[in-house]
């Protein structure tokens, strides 16, 4: 019975919280790669270009919230998930348009694009702070719990309850599928395939007859949606704030490059591994201990390997320890 | 002359901006804006000395700063003996073992034949040392942040003169260079500007932290001042004669005694404030001078010519036989250090450390775009960055709520869109710079003031 008190206590405070950041982050690497990997740069609007996508939900939210439309016992926000994207991919469009076209074409080195998406950043971050401001936005509705702490102990009789929130199961559900969907598209399909042919070797796809016009739309496309529903996502499980969103470029990147940049799969998993490595370092293992250790041997510490304060340095000396060992990733980098 | 035409027009624009502010906000806010432009012209030169002359990209301004920042408090403050007589052995004892550490790593690393035996010896040293910290620190800590938490809670400094610290600033951003550019540099360049803004942001959150060293997020204010306080002036006799004789037309004016007693007192509250920035701003001109004289001068040395080889073409300027590894390092280095006299000469000016506030938007992005827009690879361009770009910063919400206000003038004062515009000027900062950036990047990405290589 202790070690299903244990394990349900690992579950409901590491595991499942786990899942769900590490999903926001992979949707969020994912982005972050597929531009490097096609595009050939290091964006730095990552984040503030997920917030944008937020931005349209959080406000077609309280637009639909006023007219009375809701999605039963489901968050408004996924309903506005398609229009939200229409938005993003607009706004992309119109910055590769005006912005990166020009470095592209005239074949740029990355450090450019890079400052220049530094530019992209600040501009994003205005626009945002503009229309929407600064502050704290929550706009989750519908049922908050999947299952609740007590509904739990009642069922199983344990004396530890196991919480799941909607916003948990959404996330990872919703990842899954996403995920699912565009693996699917790059590797069976047609346009999938050049544009990893594209990624892999752009001379060598423009000689085979690729449209670089069409790959680098569909990218954008695919990054918009991405970003977009990473954007959601996570402004549903936690909350809507644009300094936050800024401030998780860094572990995105994190996530990116220890999987290996320019590799989806890489980046998917990669995600996991960063939001595993910072709920594992800084959960407080003390209750768990006390269901698997006999009395005699019970921690009196919280055994707590770093505070909590330290979450976002876990995933950035991750970063720099790969960094160091295997420069490339854990899976090789610049694939698609 | 004709060569320095540019450079003297774009600077001379500058200060007549700065003038006008003066003219038309007040000498104080203008004095302010030279101090910060003054403070961001350092940060700019370090940040030119990686990128321009050495071709390094380094997002991790906001560390260097924010460690220069804290040499000012380890250095000024006084010492706090209750927390050292309660914690400092302790404390002490977990420096010794984390010097032990890295010089016994050094050892195996040196002495014994790459091998798995030799990374477990590695790993075992790093796991026991950290664990022993812990032990050793962990009610030392405790301890250390339980005394008196509301003023200290904290290990204190030196207490030695703050100058001082401008140089120990500039000393521990380099030693933090050192390491960085040791783990990163042999990185690409897209990647090491993603690991230097990570590796950055490590180093503001231990210092944001670990409240024992610098009180972290609860601040340290009241930090000591090069320059004579306010209230000291305004009650010294030499300073009010010095105000009476430079206002005496002014002060002729007043009716009666008591009146004239108003004015002075006034006149001197506002003089007193400019006298302190004005001393400041002398002491940053001398920096910035320095620092200017020394950067030309390795530009147009030997030296500086190898680093632009480098630069330009490393698989040719290694096969010279220069080392470019080392170059790199030593670049990386001594920019970081300029980069953390600024930081620290920024904390003397504010009087207070507040590591909350280190942020990379603010200290190392708004950095980046001034070495863009000013001028990659030449240091009067670098400077003037520093200046156009943070005046803007400063004055872009004025001049955003001037535009909005001329637009929406025909809207009624209850308008929502007006009223909404109005309360986000502030962020149209943001839009002014990023435009800024790209409008430079995509027009002139040489800089206002691009590089120019004397041809001898």
């Amino acid at each position: 019975m202790d070690l299903i008190n244990a394990v349900i206590v690992l579950l409901n405070y590491t595991i499942i919280p786990a899942l769900t950041y590490g999903s926001q982050l992979a949707l969020g690497a994912i982005f972050v790669t597929l531009i490097y990997g096609i595009l050939r740069f290091a964006n730095f609007a990552t984040g503030d270009m997920m917030s944008f996508g937020t931005m349209f939900a959080v406000l077609l939210t309280y637009y639909f919230q006023s007219i009375g439309i809701n999605f039963g016992f489901l968050p408004t926000a996924l309903l506005t998930i398609p229009f939200a994207i229409f938005m993003m991919i607009l706004y992309m469009l119109l910055i590769d348009q005006t912005v990166f076209k020009y470095y592209r074409i005239k074949k740029s080195p990355p450090v450019q694009l890079a400052m220049v998406s530094v530019g992209v950043m600040f501009v994003t971050q205005a626009v945002i702070r503009i229309i929407i401001g600064p502050t704290d936005r929550r706009f989750l509705d519908g049922e908050k719990f999947i299952l609740k702490a007590t509904e739990f102990k009642e069922m199983t009789g344990l004396a530890e309850g196991l919480t799941i929130k909607s916003t948990q199961m959404i996330t990872i559900v919703v990842t899954i599928i996403v995920v699912a969907i565009m693996f699917w598209f790059l590797n069976k399909t047609k346009t999938g395939t050049s544009m990893r042919a594209y990624s892999d070797n752009e001379d060598l796809a423009l000689l085979s007859g690729i449209d670089p016009k069409k790959v680098v739309l569909i990218t954008w496309i695919i990054a918009g949606i991405l970003a977009t529903i990473g954007g959601i996502l996570y402004g549903l499980d936690k909350s809507y704030r644009p300094f936050v969103y800024f401030n998780n470029m860094l572990p995105i990147f994190a996530a990116a490059i220890v999987g290996g940049i320019g590799n989806p799969y890489g980046a998917f998993f990669g995600g996991y591994v960063i939001a595993f490595a910072e709920i594992f370092l800084t959960y407080a293992y003390k209750r768990f201990l006390v269901y698997i250790l006999p009395e005699s041997l019970e921690p009196n510490s919280l055994m707590q390997l770093l505070s909590t304060d330290y979450k976002f340095a876990i995933s950035f000396s991750i970063l720099v320890i790969v960094l160091i060992f295997r420069p490339s990733g854990i899976f090789e980098g610049k694939r698609i | 002359m004709r060569n320095y035409l540019n450079i003297i027009v774009a600077y001379s624009i500058m200060m007549l901006l700065i003038i006008l502010v003066g003219i038309f906000q007040s000498w104080s806010i203008a004095l302010t804006i030279f101090n910060y432009c003054m403070i961001s012209a350092v940060m700019t030169l370090g940040a030119n000395i990686q990128w321009g002359y050495a071709g390094l990209i380094n997002f991790g301004i906001m560390g260097y700063t924010a460690l220069g920042g804290l040499a000012v408090v380890l250095v000024s403050v006084a010492p706090v003996p209750e927390a050292w007589s309660v914690g400092g052995v302790n404390m002490m004892t977990c420096l010794g073992i984390i010097i032990f550490m890295i010089f016994s790593t050094r050892y195996i690393l040196k002495n014994i034949q790459k091998s798995k035996k030799r990374n477990y010896l590695i790993a075992g040293i790093i796991i026991v040392g950290l664990i022993l910290i812990k032990i050793i620190a962990g009610p030392a800590i405790e301890q250390i942040e339980a005394v008196d938490p509301a003023k200290t809670g904290f290990l204190g400094g030196l207490g030695l003169p703050v100058l001082f610290s401008w140089i120990v600033g500039g000393l521990f951003a380099a030693g933090l260079a050192f390491i960085v550019g040791k783990v990163a540099l042999g990185l690409r360049a897209d990647y090491l500007a993603i690991a230097t803004l990570l590796i950055a942001e490590i180093v503001v959150s231990i210092i944001k932290h670990e409240d024992w060293l610098a009180r972290g997020v609860k601040n340290v204010i009241g930090l000591k001042r090069p320059a004579p306080y306010e209230i000291d002036l305004q009650t010294s006799p030499w300073f009010i004669n010095l105000v009476e004789k430079f206002h005496s037309a002014k002060l002729d004016l007043a009716n009666s005694f008591s009146e004239r007693q108003d004015i002075l007192n006034q006149l001197v509250i506002d003089a007193s404030s400019v006298y302190v920035k004005l001393c400041f701003a002398g002491m940053f001109l001398v920096v910035v001078i320095i620092l200017l004289i020394i950067t030309q001068k390795a530009l147009y040395s030997p030296w500086g010519r190898m680093m632009r080889a480098i630069r330009d073409n490393e698989e040719a300027a290694s096969a010279m036989g220069k080392n470019v590894v080392k170059q790199h390092l030593f670049i990386f280095i001594l920019g970081s250090a300029i980069v953390g006299i600024a930081g620290a000469m920024m904390v003397t000016n504010d009087g207070l450390f507040t590591p909350g506030s280190y942020r990379p938007m603010r200290y190392t992005f708004v950095i980046w775009v001034m070495v863009i827009v000013g001028g990659t690879g030449n240091n009067f361009g670098a400077i003037l960055g520093g200046f156009v770009v943070w005046f803007l910063w400063v004055e872009a919400a004025p001049i955003a709520l001037f535009f909005i206000n001329l637009f929406t003038a025909h809207l009624p004062e209850t308008n929502e869109i007006k009223i909404h515009l109005i309360n986000s000027a502030p962020y149209f900062r943001f839009l002014l710079v990023g435009i800024g950036l790209l409008l430079i990047m995509r027009f002139r990405p040489q800089g206002i003031i691009p590089e120019k290589i004397i041809k001898q």
